[in-house]
């Protein structure tokens, strides 16, 4: 097989950015730290820009494990569309709270990375590699703010559950590897199709090790213990990533491994993944409700949210090929509005959090009062989780579900559909605070930078063109499905398929 | 272009309106009070003349009258989303256009809208952020009206519910979080089931496409099969009956319509309650006749208590707006028992009612909130013998009330005479207790009218005023509306018998 380095220049772009950005520091220690933040924003964009290139390709596999396509595409746009949002954020966030910031914003670029690896992987071992390079990332931003003991406590707690989960997923691996022998995604498919019966118990536990492994990375329930705690101790920004690029990631990687070298033994995962989608919905409805603290109400919500998307996962098992692509197209439509929907408000609450020191939701009440526009930014974002009109979360929830809606699982959708009403009730119970009330005394109307004004206004437009207007998008999502589904691959890959499903 | 083409861009234009209208009010700062009223005016106006041309210029007979087409007219047609994973062609479609049914509607929308803007005029806190929400909520009134696509048509629907929570919560009164709460809760709660419901449709007809009156045809063929209508009516029907205040499922209304700011009020109980029951002929009885046929006896029933319940509650309250939210809640079971006679009459009646109630409840609300505004009380004990002070509130009052009562030449007459004469046809015994609710309407209205405009005069009153200018040309406008359809009712029952003697299932 080849080495096609060109393959890689969109990470050769970010990862670079991430070596001058952790030099920069080095060289001039008192460099100002925003301008670190403006530079990784503009290695992201450039980042994005160089992906768009591989728009269309089809052959650019390298090795057979890394794979190039309209998927990897798409979640390369994705990703460092979040890098480059979240850099934003940070850039008068972090200037307040630490000394140093090349490595935020260095690691920052390396978990993008990660993200897109996890999704171009074809392979088990460059899946769990670029896995772990997200989540280390993740684990050392975490705990960033180091005199900040939440922020501490979030880390480590972090580190030890996923340390453990990492666990988890080598173990599935490893049964999987011992059934196959091959840790390649076609061999696998091609192997488990044929397979004797003896192995059967042993294919069972090593999916569903599996599933454990990125059900805890995706902080589906009852694997979300971290969630909370890790959201609430997280500098915002990061925050902001955590619930949407790992969640992202995620469910790039489940969509690559369960379409294809798991698919042909749907019978043996699809209960599992319904019921963790159910229990995950439920449970994260239930729990939001609760919530006095904003980041954890969010830590929450965002479980929920996973849930609706296990309902695509639940729907690839059940359904058959056509009602899987269908589910997946609505699965990468409703990240999209999903991404912008969270990072929208993650911009308001970091500008009101420059300003206000607040981050409670109580700490939010006469918000339309001080800061209309943020108040805004909020409703747009919280009306668009609960699915109403006008914002990306109607129409990519309506379209995701009947995307998912086979004949067995219309039960799912309906739990799904019950439980995004459920959540109407605590985002109103914020806007409750934002609006019904006057701001505290003391509090006076102030005003937003240009950067964090521009970049909410830019997401909610986002939002509301989503939701919308979604054609474009969907189709976008549809053309990144296609490499999944073997459609419009050439023909030797076609084969492959074939024999993987 | 034909002319029908043309009038196509009336109604599109009719539609973006109010979201113009928000457009531009997002842009105009907040201090300047006098300009987003003049603003709102000025788009009111445009809605209300546009919504009487579409009413007025609709075909009732002669060539541009389809039987085919289901009686629509002036359609505009814009593929949105198509061939793309579940979607195919002419998957969604930006569809809109009026049969006679919705042509009535929208006149009521038209009105409605335009008495609520002039009520607002003296509106002083938050206006733009007010007049922002509520071109909103008629942006999603005439939104559904107008849909011809499944997916706009919730769009629009959903898209209804999203202002209130703060249009309530923030200009309210009355235990306003309450009742914004429950209100909200309750019609999101409803439309779930309809999102469940649309689902399963969409899945079922397996055609690829939100089109209506292709679904409508798959329900008629059997492509929607009729276990399955019978499976999924009720999901249709109990949700869309959530908005019409569908007994059990009425108790936001009372408590939303107390709460609720007088042009909310007037748009919610006038307007918004319709979408209900427009749902259910949209969504039951075109999609689901086979649904419609084996479960309309209950829907029967259950209007029928509504409109006995909400009478009896009416009797017992001393709250103006509570009085008005159980007697929408009696209105609103007269149109659902309409609905359910599934004979041309009874449906005719029952959109009758529909703008009836709407114009009518709306002066109700609007005479509430100019007195309300003045005496901040809305407690009937407190008042007596304001027929000395506000001559001309009592007037008005009296007229509606009279309306509701079903007087003959008021447009109550008109729309509750068929009604009563439907269900007769079908179901006697429950024609026997509709006018039995109508004449304990009569009941609650004249004991209001005892205590309120005549007893005994209190001083404590002295003080308040007539109605204010705006007040009375929004006022006069809607007994306009009443009059002209109680007396001169055949514009009215021609555009609407024509579209409903063309919905399936429907005996003469």
């Amino acid at each position: 097989m080849e080495r096609d380095y060109t393959l890689f220049i969109p990470e050769f772009i970010a990862a670079g950015g991430a070596v001058l950005v952790l030099a920069a520091e080095l060289i001039y220690p008192k460099v100002r730290k925003d301008y670190l933040a403006y530079f990784t924003a503009a290695v992201a964009l450039a980042w994005g820009i160089s992906a768009l290139f591989y728009i269309g390709n089809t052959v650019g596999n390298f090795q057979g494990v890394i794979q190039t396509d309209n998927f990897t595409t798409f979640f390369r746009l994705l990703g460092s569309g979040i890098v480059f949002v979240v850099a934003l954020l940070s850039a008068q966030y972090m200037n307040r709270r630490t000394k140093t910031a090349g490595e935020y914003y260095g690691l920052l670029l390396l978990a993008g990375i990660g993200m897109v690896y996890m999704a171009a992987a074809r392979e088990l071992i460059t899946a769990y590699i670029a896995l772990e390079l997200l989540s280390f990332s993740l684990y050392v931003l975490v705990g960033y703010l180091t005199k900040d003991n939440l922020s501490t406590e979030a880390s480590l707690k972090y580190i030890l559950l996923g340390a453990f989960s990492s666990a988890m997923f080598l173990y599935g691996m490893s049964l999987v590897y011992g059934i196959t022998g091959t840790t390649y995604y076609d061999g696998i498919g091609a192997a488990l199709a044929d397979r004797s019966g003896d192995t059967d118990t042993a294919a069972v536990v090593g999916f569903m090790l599996i599933l454990a492994g990125v059900g805890f990375k995706v902080s589906a329930a009852p694997f979300h213990m971290w969630a909370p705690d890790a959201y609430e101790g997280a500098p915002l920004p990061i925050t902001a990533f955590l619930s949407t690029a790992s969640k992202a990631a995620g469910f790039a990687l489940i969509l690559r491994l369960f379409t294809g070298p798991l698919a042909a033994n749907a019978d043996d995962w699809k209960w599992a993944i319904a019921a963790l989608a159910a229990i995950t919905m439920t449970a994260g409805n239930l729990i939001a409700i609760q919530q006095k603290n904003l980041k954890r109400l969010v830590a929450y919500s965002s479980i929920g949210q996973v849930g609706y998307m296990l309902v695509v996962i639940a729907a690839i098992g059940y359904g058959d090929r056509d009602t899987a692509q269908n589910a997946s197209t609505g699965l990468l439509l409703h990240m999209v509005g999903y991404v912008c929907s969270t990072l929208a408000l993650f911009t308001a609450l970091t500008a009101y959090y420059n300003r206000t020191g607040k981050d409670t939701i109580a700490g939010l009440r006469g918000m339309a009062e001080t800061q209309p526009f943020l108040a805004t930014i909020v409703t747009v974002s919280l009306f668009s989780f609960a699915g109403l009109p006008f914002f990306a979360g109607f129409t990519t929830k309506l379209f995701m579900f009947q995307g998912s809606v086979t004949d067995g699982l219309l039960w799912l959708v309906a739990l799904a559909v019950a439980n995004s009403f459920v959540s109407l009730y605590y985002y109103l119970m914020v806007l409750r605070q934002v609006y019904l009330f006057d701001p505290e005394p003391g509090m006076s109307r102030f005003s937003v930078g240009p950067v964090l004004w521009v970049t909410g206004a830019a997401l909610t437009l986002g939002v509301i063109f989503i939701g919308v207007y979604p054609g474009p998008v969907f189709e976008g999502a549809e053309r990144a499905t296609d490499p999944l589904f073997g459609v419009g691959v050439d023909a030797v890959d076609h084969a492959a398929m074939d024999h993987s499903h | 272009m034909t002319f029908d083409e043309a009038q196509g861009y009336v109604v599109l234009a009719t539609l973006i309106a109010p979201l113009a209208a928000m457009l531009i009010l997002f842009f105009v700062p907040g201090e300047q009070k006098t300009a987003v009223r003049y603003i709102s005016l000025f788009f009111a106006t445009l809605m209300l003349g546009a919504s009487v041309y579409i009413f007025v210029a609709y075909q009732f007979e002669g060539p541009a009258f389809s039987v085919e087409g289901h009686g629509i007219q002036m359609e505009f047609k814009r593929a949105w989303v198509e061939n793309t994973a579940f979607l195919g062609p002419g998957g969604i479609t930006l569809r809109l256009g009026v049969d006679g049914i919705s042509a009535l509607l929208v006149l009521l929308t038209g009105v409605v809208a335009f008495a609520g803007t002039l009520v607002s005029w003296k509106l002083d806190y938050r206006t733009k952020d007010f007049f922002l929400l509520f071109w909103m909520l008629v942006a999603g009134v005439y939104g559904t009206f107008f849909s011809l696509d499944l997916f706009f048509w919730f769009f629009f629907y959903e898209l209804a519910v999203v202002p209130l929570y703060l249009l309530i919560g923030v200009w309210g009164s009355t235990r306003k979080e309450y009742g914004a709460m429950k209100l909200t809760l309750m019609l999101v709660g409803g439309s779930a089931l309809v999102w469940i419901g649309i689902f399963a449709v969409f899945n079922e007809a397996g055609l690829g496409t939100f089109d209506m009156p292709t679904l409508w045809a798959a329900g008629a063929n059997g492509t929607l099969s009729p276990e399955f209508q019978k499976t999924f009516f009720p999901f249709m029907v109990i949700g869309c009956g959530v908005l019409a205040a569908l007994w059990p499922l009425h108790t936001w209304s009372p408590d939303g319509h107390m709460s609720a700011p007088t042009a909310v009020s007037m748009v919610h109980a006038g307007v918004l309650m319709k979408l209900g029951a427009f749902g259910i002929i949209r969504l039951g009885i075109q999609l689901m006749p086979d649904g419609a046929d084996y479960w309309m006896p209950a829907l029967m029933v259950l209007g029928t208590v509504g409109a006995v319940y909400g009478a009896v509650a009416a009797l017992t309250q001393r709250d103006f707006k509570l009085i008005s939210g159980y007697s929408s809640v009696s209105h609103m079971g007269y149109v659902l028992m309409g609905l359910a006679t599934m004979n041309s009459i009874g449906i005719t009646g029952a959109v009758l009612q529909m703008f009836s109630h709407g114009v009518m409840t709306a002066l109700v609300f609007l005479l509430i909130g100019a007195l309300y505004d003045q005496a901040h009380t809305r407690d009937l004990k407190d008042f007596g013998g304001i027929g000395k002070v506000m001559p001309m509130w009592v007037v008005f009052y009296s007229i509606a009330g009279l309306a509701n009562v079903g007087l003959p030449a008021l447009s109550g007459f008109t729309a509750e005479f068929h009604i009563f004469v439907g269900t007769f046809k079908t179901y006697p015994l429950f024609g026997g207790l509709a006018i039995f609710a109508a004449a304990l309407a009569a009941a609650y209205m004249l004991r209001m009218f005892a205590i309120v405009f005549f007893g005994p005069f209190n001083p404590r009153w002295s003080s308040l005023k007539d109605m204010t200018p705006h007040e009375y040309m929004a006022g006069a406008l809607l007994i306009g509306s009443m009059v002209v359809m109680g007396v001169w009712w055949a514009p009215f029952t021609d555009r609407v018998a024509a579209t409903v003697t063309l919905l399936p299932g429907m005996t003469s």
